[in-house]
This record gives structure tokens, sequence and C-alpha cells, in this order.
């Protein structure tokens, strides 16, 4: 039996579908909490793979905030999605130690065989690829995470097995 | 009990480079074999190039075999791992490989060595008698021990973790917050996620004395969303160490009560700065409070608060255990102890080496590092992340001291150093350097902020 903590497999999975009752469950399981807006945003996101636009109204009533400041604290970060993702999340480092790997060339590459920009998900809905800035895996750069799936070393053969993991 | 006990890295540098599929391999082999092996998920000893670097526990001891991919499982048992057999990927007794040879590792000295899922294992290997001799020195005297230390911050300010929390034991009691940032953002650095996933317990034992030395009850562990193995490990230790009278009301049979949590971030660069980082723990935007007044005196929720890298809280229980004078006793300067660097880039031996402060720059990359992985000629380092600067070969003389470095208009900060080889376009950099940090601060920071970091600075020169 293998102990230890490590996270694999990933992200990847079915989402629930939104409904004010699930989002108000998930609020009241974190209302004990001082600053809860952060750990409910991650919690609704994990939920439904996305923050809900009518997940602000109830956040802010339930921690007595504005919906301003609901909202002005969701869209400050970048992990919070406000549409989901598509089927497969590709996330590869741009940050300096990758680039002294080669790392800009890699990205490239990336981009090419998923027929995906930065930033963007592709029209079929099948591959979202994001830039990440550092992944702590700097000692064996260029990196990548694909569905929560950590990937060092990036080289030509990792990015057809990530173009065929995202094909399925 | 299982016959044979096995190490296989779940660092997430490990696991990017296939330990999760070496371990899968090694559990099916066994089960087919009808093995009966403990596969430990142990954290890396911070060879990187080696990774996945397993060890076997042999009557000899540990015997190490990397890099090792899932193809090799059938090859090492057929070996006779257990024996230490003879094999390709046989490395011996890892902690003679001269990489780790020769360092001094005082607070990664559990790191690859134990289980970091288990307390257990912690306390057979020197945990929390930081902590023993912390309640019996009291809150006063462990401030001054950590004092007397030397120990300043490893996040990259260099500011004496000792007057700290000083500062904060100092104020009137009442509710006050441990906080530390484990916000490791800049590129070139993973000391921290290292730590976190492969020794734990250090960081909660940190968190715990100085909860107690300033007289604070709750603690929280800002991590980055870019490390979600830190995290998972951080949980599972602290409900462990919770199920264990180590948190919670009176700790390990004390009169003291400290709990914690982890905080996780949500991809805002801007939050490595302390005080965005306790708006965003508040549930704000991360925008950067101004100063004064400062943390130690209003800091999470306007409470007095105690913000540290994780580097420096876990530096703390071998000071505790050892005596300030043992930790002092090493160094260069008024930079005292020792300095988790980090080798990257384009580097042949890449990880994590903890050595004495006044150490050179071209120790650690030309000895030490080996150079480039690419073979050619290293061109700059960059030393100290985003705000630090990109170093050319004439400056690798400069001994890793926070003085010298700033000397030279450097900073060592978090001890990150990325390695380029002659073919990196430095304007190229430089200029993609200006972008990024404009892009992960988003107009967020002050104007102070905004101020053009060294390397910037020193090739529009």
């Amino acid at each position: 039996m293998s102990t230890g903590y490590a996270v694999s497999g990933g992200a990847r999975g079915r989402y629930e579908a939104w409904t004010p009752n699930r989002g108000t469950e998930i609020i009241s399981d974190h209302l004990a909490m001082e600053g809860a807006t952060l750990p409910i945003l991650h919690a609704m996101q994990e939920a439904f793979g996305y923050v809900p636009q009518d997940a602000v109204p109830l956040i802010a009533d339930a921690l007595n905030l504005s919906r301003a400041e609901v909202h002005g604290t969701m869209t400050f970060y970048h992990d919070f999605r406000h549409e989901p993702a598509g089927k497969h999340v590709v996330k590869v480092c741009v940050a300096e130690a990758c680039q002294a790997a080669g790392g800009h060339v890699t990205s490239e590459k990336v981009s090419k065989a998923l027929d995906c920009a930065f930033g963007e998900t592709r029209p079929d809905g099948q591959v979202t690829l994001e830039p990440i800035y550092c992944l702590g895996l700097c000692s064996c750069a260029p990196s990548a995470m694909v569905d929560g799936r950590l990937i060092g070393r990036l080289d030509d053969e990792e990015i057809e097995e990530i173009a065929a993991e995202c094909r399925a | 009990m299982s016959a044979f006990k096995l190490y296989v890295p779940g660092d997430a540098a490990a696991v990017a480079l296939g330990a999760d599929r070496v371990a899968k391999a090694f559990e099916k082999a066994f089960a087919e074999k009808g093995m009966d092996v403990e596969i430990v998920r142990n954290g890396s000893r911070g060879m990187h190039w080696l990774e996945p670097l397993v060890e076997a526990v042999t009557p000899q001891g540990r015997v190490g075999y990397g890099p090792v991919k899932a193809k090799h499982v059938a090859g090492l048992i057929d070996a006779g791992l257990f024996e230490g057999g003879e094999h390709e990927l046989r490395l011996g007794d890892v902690e003679k490989i001269p990489f780790f040879a020769r360092q001094q590792r005082f607070t990664f000295a559990r790191v690859g060595l134990v289980d970091p899922a288990s307390l257990e294992d912690y306390v057979a290997h020197d945990g929390y008698k930081g902590l023993k001799r912390a309640v019996e020195l009291g809150g006063p005297a462990t401030v001054e021990e950590v004092f007397e230390s030397g120990l300043r911050g490893r996040g990259g300010a260099g500011f004496p973790t000792g007057i700290k929390w000083r500062t904060v034991a100092q104020c009137p009691p009442g509710q006050k917050y441990i906080v530390c940032n484990a916000d490791e953002g800049d590129s070139g650095t993973f000391a921290d996620r290292m730590i976190m996933e492969g020794d734990p317990f250090t960081l909660i034992e940190g968190m715990t004395i100085a909860g107690l030395a300033v007289g604070a009850t709750k603690g929280y562990v800002y991590c980055r969303s870019e490390y979600p193995h830190a995290i998972k490990a951080m949980n599972v230790a602290i409900k462990a160490a919770r199920k264990a009278g180590y948190l919670g009301k009176q700790i390990a049979g004390s009169d003291y009560d400290f709990d914690m949590e982890v905080r996780e971030g949500a991809g805002a660069y801007v939050c490595g700065e302390e005080t965005s980082l306790l708006e965003s723990i508040e549930g704000k935007r991360g925008l950067v409070r101004a100063k004064p007044p400062l943390p130690a005196h209003k800091g999470l929720f306007g409470k007095p608060t105690v913000i540290n890298n994780v580097i420096s809280l876990c530096s703390v229980p071998f000071i505790l255990a050892n005596g300030a004078k043992a930790y002092a006793d090493v160094g260069f300067g008024r930079s005292r102890g020792t300095m988790p660097i980090q080798l990257a880039g384009n580097v042949k031996y890449g990880g994590l080496y903890e050595i004495a402060f006044g150490v050179t720059l071209r120790e650690l990359v030309e000895d030490v590092a080996g150079g480039t992985f690419t073979g050619k000629p290293i061109r700059a380092c960059q030393v100290g992340g985003p705000l630090g600067a990109y170093l050319p070969e004439h400056q690798f003389d400069t001994p890793f001291d926070y003085e010298a470095f700033t000397k030279i208009d450097a900073l060592i900060g978090h001890g990150g150093v990325v390695i380029f080889d002659e073919d990196v376009d430095m304007a190229r950099m430089a200029l993609r350097h200006g972008v990024l940090r404009g892009r992960k601060l988003r107009g967020n920071a002050r104007p102070a902020e905004l101020d053009p970091p060294a390397g910037w600075r020193r090739w529009t020169r």
C-alpha cells in the first residue's frame, strides 16, 4: 500500500449543475470561517467548474457584504472562472526559469499542437489553454499542468501525449 | 508491518517527472509477485536531475536508484533492490552523493528522509524537540532565542525575525495571529513547496512555537493555488497534529493553545506581498496596504500579526531544539545560519542546496550545479526572482550574503538562482520581465512597487 499525499489525476470530471440550493449549502459550510469569501469562491468553482454569477448575491447576503465587494474580490483573482472551461485544461508555465530552458519555443508548440491560443478555449469546447506563472518545477523546466497532472521537462513526446489526451 | 519498504517521492517535481507512474508500476509488480512492500511517498532529496529517485530499505541501509521510469520497475525488482542489487540506475547511499554530502541541512534535515504524512516519523527524527524547549523557556525567552540566532526573513527582505516577534509579543494581550507567507510566486523558487510537501510538520511546529512566543492562538498558511500537492500535504499533517494534541487546546500537554489552517490563494502574484496577502485572507482584493501601521501592530483583521515566510518559520524548530548558537555559528557577516538555495533554469544538476551563507555564486553555479543543461557557457544568473537582478559572470565571486548582494544592487531574495546559457536573448528576457511583471501586478501595486526591478534597470543602463 502506498501512503503519502500524492494528488494525481485531477481537476477534470463532471461538475454539478448550478442550483441556488446547492450554492446556499456550500456557503453555509463555510460560515464559521474568518474571511470566508475566498474559500467559498474556491468551493463554488470546485463544485460547478466556475463561479456562477448568481452565486454572487447569495455570498454577499450570507457574509453581510455588498454585491460589489464580492464581485470585486471574485474578479481580482485569475483563478476564478466566470464561465466553464473546456473539457481539458492545459496550463503551461511561462515564467523565467522555464524560459531559460527553452520554454518560449515549447509553449508555441503546445499552442500549435492543441490548435488553441493562450488564454482561450477552443471553439469545440474540448480544451482551454492558459499561461501559468510558476509551478515551482523550475529545476525540471519547462513545465506544464494538464487537468491537474504535472509535467516536467516538457518535450515533443510529452506535447504529443497532451494533444492525444485532449482529443479524448 | 510490511516485509519491505520502498520510498518513491511524492514531491511535485518528482511527480512531474513520472513518480506517480513509477509508484503505480511498483505497486502492481509487487502485487503480482506477492511481495508485501510498504511504499512511502516521501519528499524529494533535492537532487532533481535524479528524480524520480527511489530508495529501497536494505539490510545495509537505504539504497537509491534513479532516475527511475515505469519501464525500469521489473528490472529493478529482478536486480533485488531490497538487497541493494546492482543495476545501471543504482546510486548507492544517496547521502554520499557530493551534491548532498556538501550541504548543511539544518532546515531541510528531514525532507526526503521521512514520511511527510506520518507524525510518528516526524517525532522519531527529532520533531517537536523545539516546541518542547519553547514550552520550557516560555514566550519571552523563546523570542530572544530566535533573536539571538540572527535569523532573518527568508522570503526576500532579510528583516530580523526576532524583531518582528518582539514587536508582536509587546502588543497588549488579546487576539493575535501567526501568518505564514507560502505564496512562493517568483520563478526559480521552490524551497517552500518542497518543505511543505516533504516535511509539513516542521512548518506546523515553527508556527506553533511562534504562537507560543508572541501569545497568538491562531495561524494561517496562505499557500498559492499553483501548489496543490503542498496544500494537500499541509492539510494531512495539520489533521494528524490536531488529532495527536499538537494543535488545539493545551498543545502537547502545555498551557498554550494554538491551532492553524491553510488558506488557498487564487492566482494573484501580488499577494506574495505581505499586506496584500493579509487582505486576501480577509476575503478582499489583494491590494497593498499603506505602512504604517505595520502588520505587527495592525495585521490580519486589524490584530497584531507575525507574518513570516515558510523557510523562516521552518528554521525555528532547529533553532529552539539546538540552541541559537548552533544556528548562528555558521554563516557570513550579518547573514547567520543557512540558506536553502534553489538551482534552476538551464541547469545540469538542478535542485535544492542548503548551505551556510558565504558560499559564492561561482561555487554554486559552476561546481554544485555543474553549469548548464545544454552544456553551453553560462551567460547570466537571475538571483532573487523578478525583484532581484541578472548577474553576469564577472560578479559570480560575490558571496551569498544579504549585505554583499545589496552592495552590487542585487538581492538574495528567496535564494532562487536561475541559470541562462549564452543563447539567451537578454533584451527579450528583460522586456518580457517588464511585461510579465506589469501583467502579474495588473496595476494593483502602489507606485513604490512599480519601480522597475533591478534587472530591468541594469539592462536599460
